[in-house]
């Protein structure tokens, strides 16, 4: 099984052409991705190493089939990608772009509400199921597979947590980067819900940091909904407030959003959190071997 | 990016709601003038980006313009918070009935704009939630639908302002505060307080407006505001070679790939008994330029005795992190000892170009823990 990205995932990359798009794109393929189209305005009937490239995101779906689009271009064009990409039927969509502006995001996040749409990020890493396939600009060589779900707010942490986890011995049904932005497309629970109903996943890591409440949100939802044990790492315990840790969503703003108080409130729930990833990685070990 | 209280009250003012006549000053002869100008009483208001002026004696009467340059020279280098003053706002004073709260804020978790209003303004607003949340009335706006008068008018009525001609001057002051948040991209557009005067006349008395750093691409007359002195000198320096860098209070210099990743090797020098001197992300694609230019930015200050390096290579080359070390050493001199921990892609290529180069300071780790506690004890040592 996995989550959204896996045997069936039929990809069109938007922005192919330019040289990030292209890397990764191609890098994608190499993985094993069926990577069956591109887009770019005004390339269309061009290929890029025999992937065929699209005017229009309409067109790589009713030609290429595509059902998954990995949205590559500058943050000026993401939104406008975005939509096309919604409006176009496209099931999954995910952003790569960093730097798109929030008030964009708000409308992109209520237009999405009803469609039936998955959004990932933007400014996120993408989704990999090891031995199936990898969406985005995750290393797949240092995850294996195996029955850990990773979901993350994060990208090179994940990769820290996931070699950490694959030096254990153990490996990963999907790594997820939902992203770093105050709005992101899918939150942490949108993604747990998922890892829940999958057969594949057997027990979830989830690396948040400091900002915003989406923790303390998936803390409840964990309790109320979820079998499947849970482990917690949050970067920040150690953060001055008011100061923006490098991803716009990173920021504690008066009393609220402190890693301190996130860990409390998963600790509430009998979720375990580490304070290190290598912590954390250890108590996924602990909780394996059990 | 924050606006200074004047720059925001400009842009209230082009967004048509209305604030009182002031001018700027950055000497105490043109705090003068302006009071001249102006006439009759005035305010001598610190320009800072942080709360707590009226505290810190920064805000001052005063009923002439002698007395007002007198009171702006008192002003203008006061330390406010850590913020030096550079420039006061000289405007004209105001005889205030009643002080009110509005804002309007993007809440990350509703994913919606939120609007705060409250007749129990001129206060620390999270002590109104607190003690009488009633009194505060909280109203989502749902972004594809946008303003209607309909806000207004929940806001006004649901705060219980009797007076008629309050109620319809401060539902139209809602509507153009919503225009100038979504006009300007704002994080956040507070009027606190919000005035009603003697004469019956509401007016902003004060404004804190947050600008979306990652709008300011398409808003060149904002982003023009940005006042490059009011930061750290270092945080200033970095923003010039495109370094994301937040100066921390330590010794042990950290640099990472990713703010995630970063953040997490900050907590961890400090679970290891370290205080970080800073976080500094190299971000996605980070090449040896980056690296070098990292480097120049973390050793200006004074304070690091120690670098910690903690690389997960992704887009990032491991070997291209270990050439710009060794570029910084050869062009700068580094004197204080790097850690460095390569993983990830091309990370053995990395770790190969440092032990040939055999640089006495330089010192690899295996792993994440490791790196940090070296760099800790190397902090401590020197």
């Amino acid at each position: 099984m996995a989550i959204l990205v896996d045997n069936d995932t039929r990809l069109v990359v938007q922005g192919l052409t330019g040289s990030e798009g292209r890397f990764h794109g191609l890098r994608n393929r190499d993985y094993g991705t069926n990577v069956v189209a591109g887009v770019t305005p005004g390339k269309g009937g061009q290929d890029v190493e025999g992937i065929p490239v699209f005017h229009t995101v309409a067109e790589a779906v009713a030609e290429a089939g595509a059902n998954t689009t990995m949205v590559f271009v500058p943050a000026a064009f993401a939104a406008d990608a975005m939509y096309e990409a919604i409006d176009a039927g496209v099931g999954t969509v995910i952003c790569i772009t960093e730097g798109v502006p929030a008030h964009e995001m708000l409308k992109i996040h209520a237009f999405l509400r009803g469609s039936g749409v998955t959004l990932i990020g933007p400014n996120c890493p993408g989704a990999l199921s090891p031995g199936k396939a990898n969406v985005g600009i995750i290393p797949g060589e240092i995850f294996r597979e195996g029955g850990i779900g990773l979901v993350s707010r994060s990208g090179t942490l994940t990769y820290q947590i996931g070699h950490e986890i694959t030096q254990l011995g153990l490996g990963n049904s999907t790594i997820v980067g939902i992203g770093g932005d105050p709005v992101v497309g899918s939150s942490f629970v949108d993604i747990l819900e998922r890892f829940e109903a999958d057969s594949q996943t057997e027990y979830v890591v989830m690396v948040g940091e400091i900002g915003g409440d989406e923790e303390e949100k998936a803390a409840q939802f964990i309790e109320s909904h979820m079998t499947k044990p849970v482990v917690a790492y949050i970067a920040g315990f150690t953060a001055p407030p008011g100061k923006t840790m490098g991803h716009a969503g990173a920021i504690i703003s008066g009393s609220a959003g402190t890693a301190q108080a996130k860990k409390e409130a998963l600790e509430a729930r009998g979720i375990r959190v580490g304070m290190t990833p290598t912590e954390a990685a250890e108590i996924v070990a602990e909780i394996a071997r059990s | 990016m924050d606006l200074y209280e004047y720059q925001g009250k400009e842009l209230f003012a082009r967004f048509g709601i209305p604030v009182s006549e002031g001018r700027l000053a950055t000497t105490p002869e043109q705090a003068r003038d302006a009071a001249a100008e102006l006439g009759g009483t005035v305010v001598v208001k610190a320009q800072v980006l942080t709360g707590g002026r009226g505290k810190a004696g920064g805000i001052q009467l005063a009923q002439t313009p002698e007395e007002a340059e007198a009171r702006a020279s008192e002003i203008l280098g006061m330390d406010i918070r850590g913020h030096a003053v550079r420039k006061v706002w000289v405007e004209g004073a105001s005889d205030i009935a009643r002080e009110y709260y509005l804002s309007i804020a993007f809440d990350r978790s509703a994913k919606k704009p939120l609007f705060m209003f409250t007749t129990q303004g001129g206060v620390d607003i999270e002590e109104v939630a607190e003690s009488n949340p009633d009194a505060l009335v909280r109203l989502h706006v749902d972004p594809l639908e946008g303003y209607h008068p309909w806000h207004g008018r929940r806001l006004v009525y649901g705060a219980g302002v009797a007076d008629p001609s309050e109620q319809k001057q401060i539902a139209a002051i809602v509507e153009k505060l919503y225009a100038a948040f979504t006009a300007s991209e704002a994080m956040l557009a507070e009027i606190n307080p919000l005035i009603v005067t003697t004469d019956g006349e509401v007016r902003a008395l004060d404004s804190k407006f947050t600008v979306d750093d990652n709008a300011l691409f398409r808003h060149p007359d904002l982003a023009e505001l940005h006042d490059v002195d009011a930061a750290d000198p270092l945080e200033a320096l970095a923003r010039e070679k495109g370094v994301t860098y937040v100066k921390l209070d330590g010794e042990v210099g950290v640099l990472g790939n990713g703010a995630g990743l970063t953040m997490a090797t900050v907590d961890v020098v400090t679970f290891a008994g370290g205080r970080p001197a800073d976080f500094c992300d190299l971000g996605g694609g980070g090449d040896a330029q980056g690296v070098v230019d990292a480097l120049e930015v973390i050793t200006r200050d004074p304070q690091v005795r120690s670098i910690f390096f903690n690389i997960f290579g992704g887009i990032t080359r491991c070997d291209e992190v270990a050439r710009g070390i060794l570029q910084a050493l050869d062009r700068m001199g580094i004197e204080q000892p790097i850690v460095v921990r390569l993983d990830g892609t091309n990370a053995e290529e990395g770790r190969a170009l440092l032990r040939d180069a055999d640089a006495s300071n330089v010192h690899t780790e295996a792993t994440m823990l490791e790196g940090a506690r070296r760099a800790v004890e190397l902090a401590m040592a020197g």
